[in-house]
């Protein structure tokens, strides 16, 4: 099956609320694809060196307003695009993704930025061969994060939003918005929509048999013994 | 008399979240130029002449920004980002600048002095090959400046100019990071060239103010504050 973007690799991203259980899920898919001798390489969002200290610096004295926040991420990630994302992709690995351009257009569109500039700003990374939303009901999602009485980050909570006076309830506003988006783009993006509310390992088997059905995963094994 | 007509947005084509831009008292002036065009030495001049009028002058210019100007510097040092990371990185800095020292100083009533500004940023990228289209949307969001200034120098003489300074050509002003050619002097004359015509293109679409700068300072000075004049006597 050949691949909309062109390149012998292939994309899987898993987009969904922060305890909406993706991360688990894509663990899960990674260590399946790992015991199966496939080349896999697993990335995550915010993870470049090189932005990483710009972000830090940006998030700690709450520099940033919603087109630098929105900017600073799109370095990093291009950053990470550029430097293991693509190449991968040309080399023919599948690359699996924890957040992908979907969480940038979620929360910046909340944030206010043009969803038009957005969405361009991105326009140079390839859609996904498959994007799984993990679609737990937001007072699940919210009551997996806040149960452990978590210290939120500023704008992890949305603080920056004047949503609430205090993190918890900034955050449950900040997150029911960024649903929202998800939700819309469900349906305009061709997610493949998982039901959040099931048992970890019944998921787990839906998603794999999402990733057989979609990839020859045969294609992707290691030549020789490692 | 009565405003009818709403003014046009000062924007070129994104409004930049949380801003107003309709109540800037101030004026922005943008010098754009390469190295060696003398860009510099005519803001200095334009600050004194202004500063003895009376108005209150900010500069800024790019790699300024308080929020990745380090981090930026760095990288360039090294020489490790590739291309649409390098310009991601440059448009967060301007951004930065734009909404914490261009916007609230014009707010105040300043006179801006912009020692380049997003057509450098966009010339660049679009020498290295960034899509036209990709990198005018990402600088949509900028403020149209009040009056812009192109020096333009022949590569022959900006040469002259930075060897007189540096003895040395800069690995970025030569454009070395592309490839043009092994041979930095060469190089050099390759990229300002191709700068050059994407400046020529640019200049019908924003339509710039071009001036030669082949000639002695004060010359240029001269032109360079008559048509200042005029934007400051401008409403």
């Amino acid at each position: 099956m050949n691949s909309k973007h062109g390149y012998p690799g292939r994309l899987i991203a898993v987009e969904g609320l922060d305890g909406s259980g993706k991360s688990t899920q894509v663990y899960l898919l990674k260590r399946w694809m790992e015991m199966r001798g496939l080349k896999i390489f697993f990335t995550e969002w915010n993870s470049s060196v090189l932005v990483k200290d710009a972000t830090r610096k940006g998030k700690k004295r709450q520099l940033l307003t919603p087109t630098t926040f929105s900017l600073v991420h799109a370095t990093d990630f291009a950053d990470r695009y550029e430097r293991q994302i693509l190449p991968l992709m040309r080399a023919g690995y599948i690359v699996l993704a924890d957040r992908y351009i979907y969480t940038a257009f979620a929360r910046d569109i909340v944030r206010g930025c043009d969803p038009r500039w957005v969405r361009n700003l991105y326009s140079f990374a390839v859609v996904p061969d498959i994007t799984f939303f993990f679609d737990a009901p937001l007072e699940v999602s919210l009551g997996r994060i806040l149960s452990g009485r978590p210290k939120l980050k500023y704008f992890e909570a949305g603080m920056d939003l004047n949503l609430a006076d205090n993190e918890y309830d900034s955050f449950k506003i900040f997150q029911g918005r960024i649903y929202a988006e998800y939700k819309k783009m469900a349906a305009t993006e061709g997610f493949t929509v998982m039901d959040g509310t099931l048992p970890i390992e019944k998921q787990q088997a839906l998603v794999r048999g999402v990733v057989e059905q979609n990839i020859n995963l045969s294609l992707f094994r290691w030549k020789g013994k490692q | 008399m009565m405003k009818t007509m709403p003014d046009p947005p000062r924007h070129f084509g994104t409004q930049l979240p949380g801003y107003d831009f309709s109540e800037l008292k101030g004026k922005l002036i943008v010098l754009e130029g390469a190295d060696g065009s003398g860009r510099s030495t005519q803001i200095a001049m334009l600050k004194d002449w202004l500063e003895n009028l009376g108005y209150g002058t900010v500069n800024v210019g790019l790699k300024r920004s308080m929020l990745v100007a380090e981090e930026l510097e760095a990288a360039q040092q090294g020489n490790i980002l590739s291309h649409t990371t390098r310009s991601l990185f440059y448009a967060t800095d301007f951004a930065d600048q734009l909404e914490n020292n261009i916007i609230p100083a014009l707010r105040a009533g300043f006179v801006v002095l912009a020692d380049r500004y997003i057509y450098t940023l966009m010339a660049r990228d679009i020498v290295r090959g960034a899509d036209r289209a990709w990198v005018k949307s990402l600088y949509s969001i900028a403020l149209k400046p009040d009056a812009v200034f192109y020096l333009r120098v022949s590569p022959q003489l900006l040469v002259e100019r930075n060897f007189r300074k540096n003895a040395t050509l800069n690995y970025w002003e030569s454009g070395m990071d592309i490839g043009l050619s092994r041979d930095m002097f060469e190089s050099f004359m390759k990229y300002q060239r191709l700068i050059q015509a994407e400046f020529r293109r640019m200049q019908s679409e924003y339509g710039f103010t071009v001036i030669n700068g082949n000639r002695r300072p004060r010359a240029i000075h001269a032109e360079l504050r008559a048509k200042v004049q005029e934007v400051l006597s401008s409403p």
